[in-house]
């Protein structure tokens, strides 16, 4: 605060109080912040540089990138590769995780824009429609995991008896446990869940254009499909945008999810439950700290690198 | 190039009646302006000749032809809404030629349109900016270039200058007149609340109150013989002052109207009163005066040294511009 006041001696005694008054409104968040993301994120970091374990916190040793990458030597003039990065199974949970997020939020993306445009319709009971719709997304995703466990179970499941009634599939399927459609299973429910949300966020932004616009193009005549693109499309684009990021940035955390449905699957493994398994289970706790810092990576750079991407686009566009 | 007619059009929405019964015949290239109070149906009645709303009964035909069930592209008008209702994600050539390109038209054709559109309303300068960019008036005349490129039979104002200021909306009444000159068989429908938009634009003024027409007829018609108490107070700024009451029964009315410019001051003037407030306005002077034979009312007098409230003064009504009115609002002979 007083850096801010020298660097500008004209701000008026009015403006002073101003920011001062600013800075006293944003404080407490910014504590809060930092207690429960800023320093729990730091220590990750710094326990992933060490050899914690889990009933050894507090004499950590500093052992630089060990976790991270190192090579390990038989003694005997041969040695391999070690550390999460020389890990395929933390590669196959890399890629497991995008191709999970890109698959769903496309997905989701899709059926919101096309759910969100039939809510922006007035019809009788849209309120009612546009409440029911939501109850997915309100539901907790341990509830609804477990109940989609259930329905997909491979014996008692609704999902396999209804399937083989109607004679899509012969002899029901483990939905779940099959490597082949576990991953299937996980975007299918995932999209059940989320996809309001996406609906939600579309329908706010088709709430913004206004409506003169579309008689403009009714006295003109364009045509349904070219009004959507050359018009509709492009004035909700931002905030479909910025919808597609919050997704994406959930999704490329998914746990819960994959924790309840698909636990211990190659298939569906994602960085979450990767960095989780290291941290509790197979006790290398600074193993799993390097990889929840790298997961935070992964993500941060995916993010950033769609929103440069879209910026750019955005820029064109407008 | 379009009469349009309207043969006992209704309109209602769910079970309210809006529009109740309305017969109009607007020649070929006739510059026709509706007025009336808020609520009373102009936009309704205009977007009900556009096709942006339906029609609930009657006949619509533009050019001799049935419009009823015509879909808005198909009926040859083009519209120019009070918020512009531009897009504001492309350029101003893209707004003007987006719509042309529907109608089929070659590329070349379409850059003519907008061309010269554009020229004839000194918005070539900004062809290639956004809506974002430009100031409410400049807006406007893209959305009229918008409708201009699409060559219509009719053209449909609806309060095209109501979110502009003052003076902007004083040149662009202006050049929507000099429009209309240019475009002399385009026929012109323009809805405004403003007096002196209806009586300087319109040929005719078609003059609405509560979904039906209360009077149709030149703007001269329209003040000088008011079909109506109703048209008689709504037509004239300001408004005409009516007095009710014995004044009104000596003259064998069940009210009089009479206009502050057809009032004036004078020595031996039959009404007494006193001046309750003055407006000064430059060009004219209009004072408020309390009466007892007459009420309130309002007279307009030269600019010049103006009386202070308290005032004493005497009135004489023009006895050749009275308008009488019977119980039921029709005027007397
Ligand atoms: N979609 C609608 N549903 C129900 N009633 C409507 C609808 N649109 C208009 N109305 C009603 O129809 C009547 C006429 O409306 P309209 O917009 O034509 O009035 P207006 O003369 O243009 O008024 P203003 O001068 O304020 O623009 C109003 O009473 C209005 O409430
Ligand atoms: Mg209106």
């Amino acid at each position: 605060m007083d850096a801010e006041t020298m660097t500008a001696p004209d701000l008026s005694r009015l403006a002073r109080q101003r920011k001062r008054a600013a800075w006293a409104f944003l404080a407490p968040m910014l504590i809060v912040l930092a207690a429960v993301a800023a320093w729990p994120l730091a220590r990750t970091i710094w326990f992933g540089f060490t050899d914690a374990s889990l009933d050894q916190l507090g004499n950590a040793q500093w052992v630089g990138f060990q976790n991270y990458l190192h090579w390990f030597d038989y003694g005997n003039g041969q040695g391999e590769w070690e550390g999460v990065l020389a890990d395929p199974r933390w590669w196959r949970s890399v890629w497991n995780t995008i191709w999970f997020a890109g698959l769903s939020v496309s997905i989701e993306t899709v059926f919101g824009l096309v759910i969100a445009l039939v809510l922006h319709r007035s019809f009788p009971g849209r309120g009612l429609v546009r409440a029911a719709i939501l109850i997915p997304w309100a539901i907790p995703t341990i509830v609804s995991a477990k109940m989609w466990a259930w329905m997909l179970h491979d014996q008692f499941g609704i999902v396999n008896d209804m399937l083989m009634r109607v004679g899509l599939i012969d002899s029901a399927i483990a939905w779940t446990a099959t490597p082949g459609t576990a991953m299937f299973a996980i975007v299918a429910v995932d999209v059940w869940k989320t996809t309001p949300f996406m609906a939600l966020l579309i329908l706010a932004a088709l709430q913004m254009v206004p409506d003169d616009i579309y008689e403009a193009a009714r006295m003109d005549g364009v045509p349904a499909f070219r009004l959507f693109r050359k018009v509709t499309l492009p004035l909700i684009l931002p905030g479909l945008l910025v919808a597609v990021v919050f997704r994406t940035l959930d999704a490329l955390r998914v746990f819960d999810l994959i924790y309840v449905l698909t636990p211990n699957t190659d298939a569906t493994r994602s960085m979450s439950i990767y960095a989780r398994e290291n941290l509790f289970d197979y006790d290398k706790f600074a193993y799993g700290s390097a990889a929840s810092t790298l997961l935070f990576f992964v993500i941060a750079l995916i993010t950033i690198t769609f929103i440069r991407v879209t910026r750019m686009n955005l820029e064109r566009e407008d | 190039m379009a009469r349009v007619e309207l043969q006992a059009v209704r309109k209602s929405f769910g079970t309210v009646d809006v529009i109740h019964g309305i017969d109009l015949d607007l020649a070929s290239g006739e510059f026709v302006v509706f007025v009336g109070p808020s609520g009373c149906g102009k936009s309704t009645l205009l977007r009900m000749i556009a096709g942006l709303e339906d029609i609930s009964g009657g006949e619509l035909r533009i050019g001799g032809e049935k419009m009823n069930d015509v879909l808005p592209a198909k009926r040859g008008c083009a519209m120019v809404f009070q918020s512009y209702a531009l897009y504001p994600h492309m350029t101003v050539r893209e707004n003007m030629a987006f719509g042309l390109e529907q109608a089929r038209l070659s590329k070349r054709e379409i850059e003519e349109r907008v061309t010269q559109s554009a020229r004839m309303l000194q918005i070539d300068h900004l062809m290639d900016r956004k809506p974002k960019a430009l100031s409410g008036g400049q807006r406007q005349r893209v959305a009229i270039g918008r409708a201009i490129s699409r060559q219509p039979r009719v053209f449909l104002f609806d309060e095209p200058l109501s979110n502009l200021d003052a003076a902007l909306r004083v040149d662009t009444r202006i050049e929507i007149a000099a429009l209309h000159h240019r475009l002399h068989d385009t026929t012109m429908i323009y809805v405004t609340h403003d007096q002196v938009e209806a009586m300087t634009l319109a040929d005719r003024i078609v003059v609405l109150n509560a979904g039906k027409v209360e009077q149709v007829g030149t703007p001269m018609d329209l003040y000088e013989r008011p079909a109506s108490r109703f048209v008689a107070s709504f037509i004239g700024s300001p408004r005409m002052n009516l007095i009710e009451g014995a004044t009104a029964e000596a003259m064998g009315a069940a009210c009089v109207g009479i206009r502050p410019e057809h009032l004036h001051v004078a020595q031996d003037g039959p009404w007494a009163g006193k001046v309750v407030m003055a407006e000064a306005l430059g060009s004219d002077t209009f004072l408020h005066v309390e009466t007892a034979e007459a009420g309130r009312v309002v007279v307009r007098i030269p600019p010049g040294e103006t009386p202070t409230p308290g005032t004493a003064l005497h009135l004489a009504p023009d006895a050749a511009r009275l308008h009488r009115f019977g119980a039921d609002g029709a005027p007397l002979a």
